[in-house]
């Protein structure tokens, strides 16, 4: 009923300076339900208030989980409130006593939305997924699969099912970490490159890499004080000088 | 010192070039010296221990080295003075100050000389004794040597004359004598002076006569040499023809060059893989027992590693891979390398023909100069004046203006001004001078001031990349002395580049703070972008340049909208930059495909988007839509594939409709070659569809084909097949099995010893922190010895105290008993006499 930008305040603000200080917070229901059936950024934000209610006010919302799932698209990498969507993420998919197929269902869809993230958010999304695995050991099959099938044609995880029992999350494996091995970013390829071996016990803390920011890590490259610099032996002859240089194709210096 | 204090510690084996401290010891002398020490302190402090008084030494500077005793004298007199000032001149009337001498004050020493002066008797002694007191005090007024004398006579009184005495005596003697020596020799050595001097003088006259005479007396004394001596020196002194090293032949240098690039591409090989050689850094070789630690290694270590997989003992495989990895890109790199080479060679033979005669050798030649290093020098030089002749007489004239020699510049402006209103040529030129007449071999600051060089260089590289008019053939041809300074360079130049580059990352994020969002950068930090791919590897998997590079351009890529065709024209041109840097490790970028989608996207006439969605920065709904639309048929038509002019991005020239269109549709090509590349690149990936799947349905479902160009649909359909044709292929994953433990062996671990007593293990951080410990252990060790000898000192002191305080006690007892006795028996004597009587 509200414009975007309006509501967009209001989530924002609700869960720590609202809530708290109404007599029925469950008057809130109604609002927040709407909100969250809204999609997109505004359902992220709406989210955090309606865990209060779950979790403090006995608020049965059915289909929770299913919402949630719904709510990973491409953009949870890329959104201002990525942080703060984790770290709730983080909490509901703590449970132990969530069935398998639902837990592999989000992992897969993580990962599979992780072909597009930048390298802040994968810094955070692997170790996540590293720690729904210790969590749910069931779903260990993701990575390890002894006696699978050989010579897949198809994935059979159904991106575009909404529900996730139907997904067949549990009959895939993690391609796509596999792939983000051979991401650009070094400490990205070794989170992912975790996996291969089997996890120790302990959860990795991820509250410190929630909030990463694209320059830290920048900063935090720069800094880095190198031995020795390799340098590039190939000769060059000029600007576009390398062999087989792309820009020679398509650029000019004019 | 006596051999019985001597404890000698017995050595079981004794080693050569071993230095060994503590093999003779003196318990005795050490003990004693320990408890000299604790009397002087401990027990000090044990005995005060209950008095609160302190007594302190208020004496002036007693304790302060830094005065000179006669200063320290002069000072406390000083203090003296003013305290006693004020206070006795009540009661001194007429007398202001006493005069003393040697501290004793002069009324008194006349008082006591006359008092000498009466009583006269030993006269003949005094006068006697005169020659001694001469010494002694060195003369003086004869009132002082009367004193003095009498003074000595009070002495000589006592003891007639002492050995002391004696001594000085000799000792006033022997100066004497010293003394008279060097007058003497001083003498001497005048005497010599003069006489040199007046040689001098007549030397000249005499020195013009005798060289004739000389000279014939030595004719006449040397005979004619013999001819066989002549022969025989001749044969002597003659160079012998040594055998220089042989000139190799153009096939074993095109080998030895080649042998380096796979050494090189070995290596780099090895950094892309990153985790392998961390891994191998840390494994110590094992060495087996049998080792003669000789140096002695076979080439390749080929010896079966043992390994472990699914429980069963698996041996060779990894390797394998890995060979069969390697063997497949060093045979590829190395066709590559073959045919640059023959390419290089064959351009040579080209260029040295051609020279003279092709006005477009120009370019070409000077590239292939480039190529080859070790003929370039002379080849641009003739190249430069061949050309330069034909094609300007103009600058032929500016030409033997340049100085041989530069200074290396202090300062930007200065290094700019150098190289303002030059041409290309010249600017190279001048460079190179500079590199040449500060060659860190030459002098020592050299070093310092090329590694400058190299900040200006790239300074003024990104000036002329800033203006309106980009020059940017000049920075192509300034690439060549960056690169070469890069190699002399690495560190510094390292450095500047990361100095840049995060100049460039702050100021990205500053804007962001403020606005929220941030626009690409100008051609400047593309072109920096471009250079560091020119000077560093980019496919290692963690360098110091290449990825804070790598993290910048995956920000430039998310974090900035795109608003204009410039924008998409940088964007494009940082993704050329990712695939670039890619091109050989194929690591996987994301923002490349999310932006290359992104600008697909644009291109599409506004519609429902479905099957695909876009991420930041493109949105698929809302402004700056269809930035790449072309719908005039027109324009569709008379397109040609153009190369994109880099100097759009810094200006907007005032281009036609036509020509925008045109330039429109040029990025398309670009975007759909770049896609093509990504998904050759990516095939290996093993969710190279789940990739892909976005891009393939924008292109298959939404892209109008059929309107386009004839030309871009061949872009279109290349692009599509290379997507297409990709085989589906999963296989399900398996960890990695850990691999077990091994049992702890008795293989002795022999370790080479390079300097005995320093434990070689460990890199220097933890060596400095093993060495840590290790004091810390030790100092904790002597403290609590030094304590417990403490204790024992103190126990003794007491003990030693209670045993005297009782022995003291007893004996006072023994002696009252002793006199009670006495008294009784004194007591009882009485009773008795008083009995007897």
């Amino acid at each position: 009923q509200l414009p975007t930008g309006l509501y967009k305040k209001v989530l924002v603000i609700l869960h720590d300076s609202v809530l708290p200080y109404m007599n029925e917070p469950t008057l809130m229901i109604d609002f927040l339900t709407v909100a969250y059936g809204i999609g997109g950024a505004i359902s992220l934000l709406a989210l955090n208030g309606l865990f209060i209610l779950i979790h403090q006010h006995n608020l049965e919302y059915p289909d929770f989980y299913k919402k949630l799932y719904s709510l990973l698209d491409p953009s949870i990498y890329h959104v201002k409130y990525r942080a703060r969507f984790f770290h709730l993420a983080d909490l509901f998919l703590s449970s132990s006593h969530l069935p398998a197929y639902l837990v592999a269902a989000f992992i897969k869809r993580l990962s599979r939305l992780a072909l597009t993230a930048p390298p802040e958010a994968l810094l955070m999304v692997i170790p996540f997924i590293c720690n729904l695995f210790r969590r749910h050991p069931a779903c260990k099959v993701l990575v390890h699969r002894p006696n699978g099938p050989e010579g897949m044609s198809e994935d059979p995880y159904i991106m575009e099912e909404e529900e996730p029992s139907e997904s067949r999350a549990l009959e895939s494996s993690l391609w796509e970490i596999q792939s983000l091995q051979n991401h650009y970013h070094p400490d990205v390829a070794r989170a992912a490159a975790v996996l291969n071996q089997s996890l120790s016990e302990m959860e990795d803390d991820i509250s410190g890499l929630l909030d990463l920011s694209a320059y830290e890590l920048f900063d935090k490259e720069v800094k880095k004080k190198a031995v020795d610099v390799p340098l590039e032996f190939e000769q060059i002859r000029g600007l576009f000088g390398k062999k087989n240089d792309i820009f020679a194709e398509h650029f000019a210096l004019d | 010192s006596n051999p019985f204090e001597v404890k000698v510690n017995r050595q079981k084996f004794d080693v050569l070039g071993r230095k060994t401290k503590n093999d003779v010891g003196l318990p005795g002398v050490s003990r004693t010296k320990a408890i000299k020490k604790r009397t002087q302190t401990l027990l000090k402090e044990y005995k005060e221990r209950e008095k609160t008084n302190v007594f302190k030494d208020k004496r002036f500077g007693e304790y302060n080295t830094k005065i000179s005793p006669e200063e320290k004298m002069i000072r406390r007199f000083t203090l003296e003075r003013q305290q006693n000032y004020g206070k006795k001149s009540i009661y001194n009337l007429n007398e202001d100050e006493e005069l003393t001498h040697y501290g004793q004050s002069l009324a008194e020493i006349e008082k006591l000389n006359d008092i000498i002066d009466s009583d006269s008797d030993t006269e003949e002694r005094g006068t006697l004794s005169a020659e001694l007191t001469a010494a002694h005090f060195g003369g003086g007024g004869g009132l002082l040597r009367k004193k003095a004398s009498s003074g000595q006579q009070d002495e000589e009184e006592e003891k007639p004359k002492s050995r002391k005495e004696l001594l000085e005596e000799m000792i006033a003697k022997s100066k004497q004598e010293k003394q008279e020596r060097q007058t003497r020799r001083e003498n001497a050595l005048e005497l010599t002076e003069k006489l040199d001097k007046d040689w001098k003088e007549i030397q000249t006259l005499i020195v013009r006569k005798t060289p004739k005479s000389e000279k014939k007396d030595k004719e006449v004394e040397k005979p004619k040499p013999d001819e066989y001596d002549m022969i025989v020196r001749e044969l002597g002194f003659e160079m012998k023809a040594k055998p220089s090293e042989r000139m190799k032949t153009e096939e074993e240098l095109a080998k030895e060059e080649q042998a380096r690039l796979q050494k090189l591409e070995a290596d780099r090989l090895r950094r892309m893989r990153g985790t392998d050689e961390q891994a191998t850094k840390k494994k110590p070789s094992h060495i087996s027992a049998d080792d003669l630690a000789d140096g002695f290694i076979l080439d390749k270590d080929d010896r079966c590693l043992l390994s472990y997989k699914d429980g069963k003992m698996n041996i060779e495989n990894e390797e394998e891979e890995e060979d069969k990895e390697e063997g497949e890109e060093g045979e590829t790199e190395d066709e590559n390398e073959e045919e640059s080479e023959e390419e290089s060679a064959n351009e040579d033979e080209d260029a040295a023909a051609d020279s003279h005669s092709d006005l477009e050798s120009d370019l070409e030649s000077e590239e292939d100069a480039a190529g080859n290093k070790e003929q370039k020098k002379q080849e641009i030089s003739e190249n430069e004046s061949a050309n330069v002749k034909k094609i300007d007489p103009n600058m032929e004239a500016d030409k033997p203006e340049l100085p041989y020699t530069f200074a290396a510049p202090e300062s930007y402006e200065t290094f700019k001004s150098l190289l303002a209103g030059r041409t290309i040529e010249q600017q190279l030129t001048i460079l190179e001078r500079i590199q040449k007449c500060n060659h860190p071999s030459l002098a020592v600051g050299n070093k310092a001031k090329l590694e400058k060089l190299f900040g200006f260089l790239l300074e003024y590289i990104g000036e002329l990349a800033t203006l309106d008019l980009p020059e940017l053939r000049t920075i192509d041809k300034l690439v060549l002395p960056l690169c070469n300074l890069c190699q002399m360079f690495p560190e510094a130049a390292s450095d500047s580049i990361k100095f840049i580059l995060r100049d460039a990352a702050h100021d990205m994020e500053e804007v962001i703070e403020v606005r929220g969002r941030a626009t690409l950068p100008g051609l400047d930090t593309l072109i920096y972008l471009k250079i560091t791919s020119l000077l560093f590897p980019t496919s290692d998997f963690w360098h110091p340049v290449v990825t804070p590079a790598f993290i910048y351009m995956s920000q430039l890529l998310t974090k900035c909208r795109i608003t204009t065709l410039q924008d998409v024209i940088k964007g494009l041109f940082i993704c050329c930059l990712f695939l670039e840097y890619v091109s050989l490790s194929r690591r996987f970028v994301p923002e490349l495909i999310n932006f290359l989608l992104g600008v697909l996207h644009l291109s599409l006439p506004k519609k429902q988007a479905q099957g695909y969605t876009v991420v930041h920065p493109f949105a698929l709904m809302g402004k700056n839509l269809e930035l790449l639309l072309v719908c005039d048929k027109k324009d569709l038509e008379s397109w040609q594939k153009q190369n994109l002019p880099l100097s759009i991005v810094s200006r907007l020239k005032e281009a036609s409709r036509t020509e925008t269109n045109h330039i429109r549709l040029s990025c398309l090509a670009l975007c759909f070659d770049l896609i093509k590349k990504c998904a050759a690149l990516y095939e290996t990936l093993p969710s190279f569809h789940e990739i892909m799947h976005p891009v393939r349905v924008l292109l298959n479902q939404h892209v109008p084909v059929n309107e386009y160009p004839e030309q871009l649909q061949e872009w279109y359909h290349s692009a599509l097949k290379e997507l297409e044709n990709k085989g589906k292929h999963y296989t399900p994953l398996i960890c990695e099995k850990k691999k077990p433990v091994p049992l702890k062996q008795y293989t002795p671990k022999i370790v080479k010893v390079l300097e005995f007593g320093r434990k070689q293990a460990g890199s220097k951080k933890e060596q400095e922190r093993k060495q840590l410990i290790q004091r810390h252990k030790r100092e904790l060790k002597g403290a609590i010895r030094e304590i417990r000898k403490d204790n024992q000192f103190l126990a003794r002191q007491q003990l030693s105290e209670i045993m005297e305080r009782d022995s003291a006690r007893k004996r006072k007892v023994k002696e009252l008993l002793g006199s009670l006795a006495t008294q009784e028996g004194e007591w009882k004597a009485m009773k008795r006499k008083k009995g007897n009587n």
